[in-house]
């Protein structure tokens, strides 16, 4: 008996709306098994997962302000990549962007906050966007690989935060900790009264709404897209390449910048090293479970938040090790992409033994 | 092909399963309510203490927050005392909404374990005025925050005092977590202690910038040990330094808990933490209504920090020595950061006799002379 997976003529109408959830299931299942292994209740610790995700307005707004970032940069490196440019950088272009805010805040403290904010988002979104110009120039005239230039850039702009944040920016009063100086109050975002929701989600319903609108309803985001499957064809039909690269970077750049300047005013009010939480690479991975659409990429950081805030539930409940969300979040993207693959292709049981020559054997 | 089928096959049993899964899942749904039901049932029954901890790295580390859990164990095996945890919270907007998280949930007691915790336990404890807050290694107190700590450098002096005895090169290596006051302060005080006993030693630093990165730290460690070091000291939670000490057959000190199991043949001590004191203190202050917020910086004399048993490489007079140092601490005598110290440019410091005050101490930015490395 054999069996042959055959690319799909057509694509699953129905079926495809299954697989998600499938996947979703098969891993909460896992999830489940898991925890059955070290002797915990499986179904109390999936409630309590939920109930830490979702279900409570206290653990809703904690879901939506966690997945403010994970939005920002992953609406950022999704455009990128929608014209196949394979921009890892986020991380650094997030850590340009908490700098450049910070530098406002710092420079002008005695700014009222409706010059203040827009300042810092100016000058957060600006650093963030020319760090991206950096490896977008590299590519367009020196045809260096922007998965390299951006990667290393990363830690470059990293250790440009360090520098800072160790250096001349060290607050004298804080005995030698690596911390800015508190910014002042006019500097943090504001928050809908009697909750915590903050400014940065208004950003982001903004930036996902004008990207989508961007890449789906005007030229420009049209040349992206076509510039994107054909970079010689889009050259040939007298698009700027060079120029939509930058473009796209740079848009990326000030995406993830604004993303990094959120969580600098947004809890602490002041540049710490520990901003620095990986949601540049989060992001890549959210990017491509959402299929690069803006609206999929909200519903998928929605998502990968809650599933961060509830595993903190579960541990708090059951005291399970924090590796356990890591383990969860790799089982469900595994089994997302594992779906995709189902969706893509079909399976053919055969049992006649001599017929090697069947296509695309798995 | 085979496999794949077979893989498959599991696959679909594995659904099925699931699938059964589900159909349990509805009645135990109906019961879900129950534990909320159970919260403000369980609050007239005489005061469980609810006591949150909140860890920077995961606590099977070996280092820093597996000491602290230690520590709430301790005050976990206590009548009338809850605890709860999370591990590997980053220092940013996550740790303010665990904290924010444990308030809600009814913790008389949070305690906050990491440097970075500060400005978010703060934050909350503005929040809700009701619940006390301890945060570890910090500096900033309000009404129902205050902070603790413990004089980690008198273990480390000790360690030291072990360590100059034992090298052959008189070069010493230490793998240096980031440039704060804490680890420059360990840092001199290992140096002290080694130079107490071998004037000629030095003590060559190296920056990794991490608390837990155990390749890199290992790779720090071998870097020294390249330079020519024969014994490697550290200030991060992983055991990479010492794993890389024992490859290359020389000694190694260990640090936050007894790392003698990752690397016997190295390990000659670690000056260890002992969080269960201060952790049983503020249980009984909070309990009997008497916790106020403070600065605890407890040392050797209280038990908080201390050294690990030696390995069996280290000899008797060394032995006897460390006891009688260790001693003097416990009896109160400023061993460890009393003149004459002369920094690494050979200015005085302190002159003879003469100690340094706390807030010198916590707030040191220079290396004694003996470091070879800089403070940046």
């Amino acid at each position: 008996m054999r069996l042959y997976a055959i690319r799909r003529q057509e694509p699953l109408k129905w079926g495809s709306c299954l697989v998600f959830p499938a996947a979703l299931a098969f891993s909460l299942a896992f999830c489940c098994l898991l925890l059955a292994i070290q002797g915990k209740p499986p179904l109390t610790g999936l409630a309590s997962l939920f109930a830490g995700a979702f279900g409570s307005h206290h653990a809703l707004q904690d879901t939506l302000l966690k997945a403010v970032p994970i939005f920002l940069c992953a609406l950022g490196v999704a455009v990128a990549f929608r014209m196949q440019i394979w921009n890892i950088g986020a991380e650094g272009q997030y850590a340009l962007g908490a700098v450049g805010a910070t530098w406002a805040a710092l420079a002008f403290p005695d700014a009222p906050r409706p010059v203040l904010i827009p300042l810092m988002l100016l000058s957060g979104g600006l650093a963030g966007g020319m760090w991206a110009l950096i490896p977008a120039l590299l590519k367009v005239r020196l045809r260096v690989n922007e998965i390299i230039s951006t990667l290393m850039l990363n830690y470059i702009g990293i250790n440009f935060l360090d520098w800072l944040v160790y250096g001349a920016w060290k607050d004298p009063a804080s005995f030698g900790f690596p911390m800015t100086a508190r910014f002042s109050p006019s500097a943090l975002f504001p928050r809908l009264p009697g909750t915590r929701l903050h400014l940065g989600l208004a950003l982001c319903a903004l930036a996902g709404v004008a990207v989508w609108l961007w890449l789906s309803r005007t030229r420009l985001g049209y040349e992206v897209k076509a510039a994107g499957s054909g970079p010689r064809a889009s050259v040939y039909a007298r698009m700027d390449y060079g120029f939509l690269v930058c473009l796209v970077m740079a848009v990326c750049g000030v995406l993830a910048g604004t993303a990094g300047l959120t969580e600098t005013v947004a809890s602490a009010g002041r540049l710490q090293p520990s901003i620095m939480a990986g949601y540049g690479y989060t992001a890549i991975v959210v990017a491509w479970l959402a299929r690069l659409n803006p609206l999929s990429i909200a519903v998928a950081a929605f998502l990968l938040a809650g599933l961060r805030v509830g595993v903190e539930n579960l541990q708090l409940s059951l005291q399970v090790p924090a590796a356990f969300g890591g383990i969860l979040e790799g089982c469900i993207l595994l089994s997302v992409l594992a779906g995709q693959f189902v969706t893509g292709f079909r399976f053919r049981v055969e049992r006649d033994e001599g017929r090697a020559e069947t296509e695309g054997a798995a | 092909m085979r496999m794949f089928s077979k893989l498959l096959f599991l696959a679909l049993l594995a659904l099925a399963a699931f699938g059964c899964a589900e159909d349990k899942k509805e009645p135990e749904k109906k019961a879900e309510p129950a534990p909320k039901a159970e919260a403000p049932a369980a609050a007239p029954a005489p005061a469980a203490l609810k006591v949150g901890f909140i860890y920077v790295s995961p606590i099977g580390d070996a280092g820093w927050s597996y000491a602290h859990d230690l520590g709430r164990k301790a005050i976990a095996a206590l009548p009338g005392v809850e605890t709860t945890y999370v591990e590997a919270v980053p220092e940013g907007p996550d740790s303010e909404r665990v904290v924010t998280k444990m308030a809600r949930e009814g913790a008389n007691l949070i305690l906050t374990t990491s440097f970075g915790y500060m400005d978010p336990t703060l934050n909350v404890a503005k929040e809700f005025p009701d619940v006390k807050f301890m945060h570890c290694s910090g500096f900033k107190r309000a009404d129902n925050v205050g902070t603790y700590f413990g004089r980690m450098y008198q273990a480390r002096y000790l360690s030291g005092l072990v360590a100059g005895s034992m090298t052959k090169a008189n070069k010493l290596g230490y793998v240096a977590a980031f440039p704060i006051p804490e680890v420059i302060r360990g840092i001199n005080a290992f140096t002290l202690g080694v130079q107490k006993v071998n004037p000629d030693a030095e003590v060559r630093v190296v920056w990794t910038k991490t608390w837990y990165d155990p390749a890199t730290e290992k790779e720090a460690a071998k870097a020294l040990l390249d330079a020519g070091c024969d014994v490697i000291a550290q200030h991060q939670d992983s055991p990479g330094p010492q794993e890389a000490a024992q490859e290359r057959g020389v000694y190694s000190v260990g640090y936050n808990s007894d790392m003698s199991s990752f690397a016997p043949k190295a390990h000659l001590t670690a000056p260890v933490w002992n969080w269960s004191v201060i952790y049983t203190y503020l249980v009984e202050q909070v309990r009997s209504g008497a916790w106020k917020s403070e600065d605890i910086w407890w040392g050797m004399d209280k038990g908080v920090v201390d050294l690990a048993p030696f390995g069996p490489m280290v000899p008797e007079e060394v032995k006897a020595k460390v006891a009688a140092a260790k001693a003097d601490i416990i009896a109160g005598k400023e061993l460890v950061f009393t003149g004459p110290i002369f920094d690494q440019k050979g200015e005085q410091k302190a002159a003879a006799g003469q100690t340094l005050s706390d807030p010198d101490l916590l707030g040191m930015k220079w290396f004694v002379k003996g470091v070879v490395g800089s403070t940046e």
